[in-house]
């Protein structure tokens, strides 16, 4: 299991992308941080969910 | 009136803030990046605290829509911002240190523009120029702290903006959800309450009171 933003789900084995998807969220306007470390957009492809793994994912909103 | 001294205008600060505590924000150096409803409220009150150096940047010129809640006169329309903000700062304080560039900021010079800043404010009013600067930030710059903003349109209530702490050196202020694109405007009091949060984070790393 993967906590994504507070919430246990089943994301394991998933890449980042992959799980973007699955929000239907643009990788545009996110940021994403795995345990506290910000996952590179370049990476986003490649980098893996794993079980227990902490993440959160940023969507931004426009306003300033 | 001639304007106080560099010591009095010090002293005064000292003696409201604590002598510990000015000699932090004297010796800080923050970066606001975006001086709209945001930007140009976080520099103010930065600048009102004794923030030693300050840096504003912002491509853009002052219009008269932003007059509702950005810190700038009708008779500084048409002006760059960063020029106008920068004559508003000199006269709150006028010995704070302060760089203006008129640029807009991308991934190219962000690295070395806001070298020098200890804290990066995120102020800006687009959504993917905010994840831009954040994700530059946070992938180049790790000894950076980072303060952004995100969700403050509307007249919703004043409480659901909130300071989250999403990593050590990376906070966020906003309620996260109200989003000007919604076609909800942007009103000054919900504007402030957001720079508000900004601006306290701001000078509470700098206090060394990094909890939320």
């Amino acid at each position: 299991m993967v906590k994504i933003n507070g919430e246990l789900l089943e994301k394991d084995g998933k890449t980042v992308a992959e799980m973007l998807a699955d929000m239907d969220i643009s990788g545009q306007r996110v940021a994403v941080e795995i345990n506290e470390e910000i996952v590179p957009k370049a990476r986003y492809d490649e980098t893996i969910l794993k079980d227990g793994d902490s993440v959160e994912v940023v969507r931004f909103v426009g306003g300033g | 009136m001639a304007i106080p001294s560099e010591q009095e205008m010090y002293r005064a600060l000292e003696e409201r803030h604590g002598a510990e505590l000015q000699r932090k924000l004297k010796s800080a150096s923050v970066a606001v990046c975006g001086l709209g409803g945001l930007g140009s409220n976080i520099a103010i009150a930065l600048a009102r605290a004794g923030v030693g150096r300050l840096h504003i940047i912002d491509f853009d010129r002052v219009d008269i829509s932003n007059l509702n809640r950005q810190q700038y006169f009708p008779e500084q329309l048409g002006q760059p911002k960063a020029v106008a903000l920068y004559d508003t700062l000199h006269r709150i304080a006028p010995y704070c240190n302060i760089r203006k560039d008129t640029v807009k900021l991308d991934e190219t010079n962000i690295p070395s523009l806001l070298s020098e800043a200890d804290i990066i404010v995120e102020a800006f009013d687009k959504a993917d120029q905010k994840a831009m600067l954040v994700n530059c930030v946070l992938e180049n710059m790790p000894g950076k702290y980072l303060v952004s903003g995100s969700g403050m349109a509307g007249i919703g209530p004043s409480n659901t903006i909130s300071t989250r702490r999403i990593a050590k050196r990376f906070y966020i202020c906003g309620d996260g959800v109200s989003d000007v694109d919604d076609g909800m405007g942007l009103v000054s009091s919900r504007v402030l309450i957001c720079a508000g949060h900004q601006a306290h984070t701001v000078i509470r790393i700098i206090a060394g009171e990094f909890d939320i």
